[in-house]
């Protein structure tokens, strides 16, 4: 049997990267990970993702892929243990709407209320407004895939690591455990299923890391 | 009341793209054209989240974001002509140029056609790096899915067919045979494919409406 390669160009600090290792861990695919020196990127990961020049990009046998929910649905795709979509077509496109909901209704405002110098209150209060919209998704599972984990859990949870940042960093809320009771419960469980407890970075190291990028993004002093 | 429903906008790319796959897969659907500036109770009801168009309505049950429902559709009515490829690897393949499209070429097309003079030159220069972008991802092929129209084909639907009437409303030339010859030969053999043509708006009144839309007078 020809041996299968299997490559993530990553970066430590980066939370669509953290999305597809849990994916492949979650599958139990064995891969190579290349860590990316941003800003400096390398010469093959612009050769393999030269539309957007990013990561996470994955290599499987020589072929690339770029995005990471993209990416997730191809890792899926193509190991079919532990499957992370559902069977069933209507649950699939829920699946798929709300994590595109999350990439593209929340991820900005997240980004927005980080990088923001004096708008940062509003922008949370955007970004709390739309997150509380995810939890029509949970409807009392303790997971967005039911019983287990699933596509629309690894895409979302890394908010309940870097939300945390922001909150410490930018001094706002975005996961109000009051307001929203079902988001918050579905975190702290996340968060401490073994295989994706195990692929988070140091709490300490991300939080220096994004102090350091907050006063760039905001032109703030210590 | 039909199992499928699906509220569109006839002017829309996005809600036509949906028209287009339920066509290709020989779906019967009754068709409520919405009114945007006076939502239904049911749309609203149905896309709470973005109160927008095109969604679908199967056994009841909704389903908003066109690149969502084109892969609903897809997996749900699969016995015939697939809208994506079998092999993971493709499959992924066409669903990044379909994200390409809607998340950078849509918007580019759209600024380089619309934009103030000053901002024009910048808007343009994009927009034809992702012209560029496509039509090497084409190459020799007769459309984006090989010998049949696919996801990505459907998805550019705006390059296929709107893009040409608002130049023609703008004086813009963006997609033009010398500089993207392969585009523009796929754009001729997709409007003519016979599974678009009969869901494309008339024409005219694309033309009109856009021209009237953006204050551009018509003197005849």
């Amino acid at each position: 049997m020809a041996e299968e390669s299997v490559k993530l160009l990553g970066y430590w600090a980066s939370p669509f990267a953290l999305r597809v290792k849990w994916a492949l861990k979650l599958k139990g695919v064995h891969y190579e990970y290349v860590e990316e020196n941003l800003p400096n990127k390398s010469p093959l990961l612009l050769r393999y993702n030269p539309v957007y020049k990013k990561i996470p990009v994955l290599v499987h046998n020589g072929k690339p892929l770029a995005e990471s929910l993209l990416i997730i649905e191809y890792i899926d795709e193509a190991w079919k243990q532990n499957p992370l979509l559902p069977d069933d077509p209507y649950e699939r496109a829920n699946a798929r709407f709300w994590a595109k909901f999350f990439d593209e209704k929340c991820v900005p405002e997240v980004m927005g209320a980080f990088a923001s110098k004096g708008e940062e209150q509003e922008k949370a209060a955007k970004a709390r407004e739309n997150l509380k919209m995810l939890e029509r998704a949970l409807e009392g599972k303790p997971f967005f895939g039911g019983d287990k984990i699933g596509f629309l859990d690894i895409a979302v949870g890394w908010i309940g690591i870097w939300g945390r940042i922001v909150e410490e960093i930018a001094g706002v809320s975005l996961i109000d455990a009051e307001t929203m009771p079902l988001l918050t419960a579905w975190l702290n469980n996340f968060l401490e299923v073994p295989v994706i407890k195990a692929c988070i970075p140091s709490w300490h190291e991300l939080l220096e890391h994004n102090k350091g990028f907050h006063k760039i993004l905001t032109g703030s002093s210590t | 009341m039909a199992q499928v429903q699906l509220f569109g906008l006839w002017g829309s790319p996005f809600s036509c793209r949906v028209e287009i796959a339920l066509k290709l897969k020989g779906v019967e659907y009754e068709y409520i054209e919405e009114d945007l500036s006076n939502k239904s109770p049911l749309l609203l009801q149905y896309n709470p989240i973005h109160k927008k168009v095109p969604v679908l309505v199967h056994k009841r049950k909704p389903i908003a974001e066109s690149l969502v429902i084109l892969e609903y559709i897809d997996e749900t009515w699969n016995e015939r002509n697939p809208i994506l490829p079998h092999d993971p690897y493709e499959r992924a393949t066409a669903r990044f140029w379909a994200k390409f499209i809607d998340e950078k070429c849509i918007f580019a097309l759209w600024k380089a056609c619309w934009s103030e003079e000053k901002e024009r030159e910048e808007a343009a220069r994009e927009a034809c790096e992702h012209l560029q972008t496509l039509e090497d991802v084409l190459k020799d092929k007769r459309f984006f899915g090989g010998d049949m129209i696919g996801l990505v084909d459907i998805v550019a639907n705006f390059m296929g067919f709107w893009l040409g009437i608002i130049e023609e409303a703008t004086g813009v030339k963006l997609l033009t045979e010398e500089k993207y010859p392969k585009l523009y030969k796929w754009s001729e053999e997709f409007v003519n494919c016979s599974a678009i043509k009969e869901n494309l708006p008339p024409r005219d009144k694309l033309l009109a409406y856009m021209r009237a839309r953006y204050g551009v007078s018509i003197t005849y």
